[in-house]
């Protein structure tokens, strides 16, 4: 998808005797999609699968890889928002507790006053943007770094998810709402599986991808992907041209809450209650999916492709350590050693194809 | 000034009405089946109350937030504190230096009492100690089973780990399992990896561990697919949380296998998968009763000079068996989330 952006090249460049001057010489293609930030990602990527392929013989089977895709959708939904937002030049530490309060909130609401649970899924999504709004305001009208604002919003729901869940239902999970009015529906739209080829496919996998198109096809195609950029570059010179620099920032905070809200109606619907606790240290695998797909953590830069195969790359090792039966009491330290060995990869690759 | 708050105000207006209207839209569409509406009403258990004079009793334990266990600790140390005439102040922290910092906040209050856990025993061995020097009754329930004598508590009220593991085995022993997955949701968790160990110790099968990221369910769902579709040959997965439980349950279906699914702890939506047979039974030690007995035993202490289990041996709570059996003795108290 990200080749679209590459112009085509018609014939081959000519190395070698014929340039006369080296500056204006076309580098090959081949070292020219190297370079592109994405494809270190999809290297590390399919080094890792080809890995597992080999050390893990269950990862062969088609189930197995529609497990492995499943795992990498959930982290990798919210990947995508999250990357964005940080090749707009912002952090958003409550990304993994705002999944849990969108979910709560869709929860307690529809059962509480026994509504249909499309009705908790609608105040869950006005809510999540909510709260993405005012993390972006905050940092908009402030000035003060993201880190901090949204290190403050981390603490604030995690406390906020105990205490109303625990106020309202008085317990720390949610009741039951797998038998209310427009569950099934809910379920087949955010948690539903397809047999495909008589493997169960999870939905999550399509809106994955569909939400990776999406970000794509924003990113370098339209204007607000120009204005990301340009927030994310230098806000002041952004600004000097024209781009709302506020109107982006915020906008992006609201991606991020709408892709917190659409996992946890997901999570919601497919394990039908919400534990409060939940959630917290699911925003470092996010951004760390998003760093893995080759977004700077200075902003300015990345892709939307990129943290799709970041995420994967997350899945893959998460679960194919399991499906490689290994000792399971270095599972952390082999997905360490894996992550860091898939990023020394991606900068290798770029390092020596930009290299002149 | 002046102006930008009448136009803000003026802004507002339609917000109000947007949500207003929202609220109207709300109310309209209400569920016809479950949800709060549906649910029974039940006198909680409550005795009535002692005229004995006001203390304060300190319960600290080591849960980590929103953990559904310790919600029915609390609640039972609640009941009892209901009923004592006693003010009872909770705090928790699974970290064990910060646990201790707060047993020390309680001596610093110059409460009437402490009952604490023991997750990490050493950690807990100084401020023990001065609780001791400050001549504040202490009792330990849940976790420090083989510890709180040592330390000098009065009381001690809990399940050994090890004993419910090696009660589990057995019952997997006469079920005629052949593999067993022990799945842990916190690595390096001393209570968590006695409890598959105990099972290794009586299960005459195989028993493997496997770890997975308790704070995301979706991570648990597919690390544990994945682990039933590596293994074939694994008849029962035994976890070590009630939510986990759940979860594993779907993963075998989603993963296409026979396993069966037994578990530690309960609560209320597991003893309805335990009445339908999505989960074959659970070992229950009784949280309710761990935080009721700890606080009632301070308060006995102080009024009557009692020692439960004599000040020499431990009151244990489990490991009790729930199953298809008796489910529906307990359900009705889970579904209160007491039980």
């Amino acid at each position: 998808m990200s080749q679209q952006a590459q112009p085509a090249v018609a014939t081959p460049p000519a190395p070698g005797p014929k340039e006369k001057d080296g500056r204006t010489a076309q580098r090959p293609l081949a070292l020219r999609i190297l370079a592109r930030p994405d494809v270190g990602v999809f290297l590390g990527a399919v080094a890792v699968y080809v890995f597992f392929l080999v050390a893990a013989p269950p990862v062969r089977e088609a189930g197995s890889m529609a497990n492995i895709l499943y795992q990498s959708s959930t982290i990798g939904i919210m990947a995508l928002p999250v990357a964005l937002l940080m090749i707009g030049g912002e952090f958003d530490l409550s990304a993994g507790v705002a999944v849990i309060t969108s979910a709560l909130t869709a929860a307690m609401l529809s059962y509480q006053l026994t509504l249909n649970v499309w009705a908790g899924v609608i105040v869950a999504l006005v809510v999540s943007l909510a709260i993405g709004f005012l993390n972006g305001w905050l940092v908009v009208r402030t000035g003060l770094p993201s880190f901090l604002i949204t290190l403050g919003s981390f603490l604030i729901l995690q406390g906020v998810n105990l205490a109303v869940t625990k106020l309202v239902t008085g317990n720390v999970a949610t009741d039951d709402i797998s038998n209310m009015d427009g569950f099934d529906q809910a379920k087949a739209v955010f948690a539903s599986s397809f047999d495909i080829g008589g493997v169960q496919v999870k939905i999550t996998i399509f809106w994955w991808l569909f939400f990776a198109a999406i970000a794509t096809w924003v990113l370098l195609r339209t204007r607000y992907g120009n204005w990301t950029f340009a927030v994310g570059g230098n806000k002041d010179s952004a600004r000097a041209v024209g781009v709302p620099v506020n109107f982006t920032k915020i906008s992006l905070f609201m991606l991020v809450g709408f892709g917190a809200w659409f996992v946890g109606m997901h999570q919601l619907f497919s394990f039908n209650t919400v534990q409060s606790g939940e959630g917290v240290g699911q925003e470092l695998i996010y951004i760390s999916a998003a760093v893995i797909g080759g977004c700077l953590l200075t902003g300015g830069a990345g892709s939307a492709i990129g943290p799709v195969f970041g995420a994967f790359m997350f899945g893959m090792v998460q679960q194919g350590i399991v499906y490689a039966g290994w000792n399971p009491d270095w599972f952390k330290a082999f997905l360490g050693v894996m992550l860091l060995g898939a990023v020394m990869i991606n900068l290798w690759v770029q390092r020596t194809a930009t290299r002149r | 000034m002046d102006r930008s708050s009448h136009s803000r105000s003026r802004r507002l207006a339609p917000i109000v009405a947007v949500a207003a209207a929202a609220a109207l839209t709300l109310a309209g569409c209400s569920s016809s089946s479950g949800g709060k509406k549906s649910e029974e009403g039940g006198a909680a258990a409550s005795a009535g109350k002692a005229s004995t004079p006001r203390m304060t009793v300190a319960l600290v334990t080591h849960q980590s937030p929103g953990d559904t266990f310790w919600d029915i600790v609390r609640k039972g140390a609640q009941a009892a504190a209901d009923k004592d005439n006693i003010k009872l102040v909770y705090s928790a922290d699974p970290n064990a230096g910060n646990q201790a910092n707060l047993v020390q906040n309680a001596i610093d209050q110059k409460v009437d009492g402490i009952a604490v856990t023991l997750a990490k025993p050493d950690a807990m061995k100084d401020v023990v100690g001065k609780a001791d020097a400050a001549k504040i009754p202490i009792v330990g329930l849940n976790s420090g089973l083989s510890d709180w004598k040592k330390l000098g508590l009065l009381e001690f009220f809990g399940q050994d780990e090890t004993v419910a593991g090696e009660a589990l085995g057995n019952r997997l022993n006469s079920e005629g399992a052949k593999k067993v997955v022990c799945v842990i949701q916190e690595q390096g968790n001393v209570g968590l990896t006695q409890r598959c160990d105990g099972v290794k110790k009586t299960f005459s099968g195989t028993t493997e561990t496997l770890y997975v990221d308790g704070t995301s369910p979706t991570a648990v769902k597919s690390t544990i697919t994945a682990k039933l579709t590596q293994d074939k040959a694994i008849d029962h997965v035994v976890t070590l949380g009630a939510p986990i439980a759940l979860i594993a349950g779907q993963s075998v279906s989603d993963a296409g296998s026979k396993a069966k699914v037994a578990t530690f702890d309960l609560n209320k939506d597991l003893t309805t998968a335990i009445s339908k047979g999505t989960i074959e039974f659970a070992v229950d030690q009784q949280p309710y009763l761990q935080g009721y007995l700890a606080i009632d035993s301070l308060w006995l202490y102080k009024n009557n000079g009692n020692y439960m289990g004599g000040g020499e041996q431990p009151v244990l709570t489990g490991p009790a068996f729930v199953d298809k059996s008796n489910v529906d003795k307990v359900a009705a108290f889970a579904a209160k989330g007491t039980r």
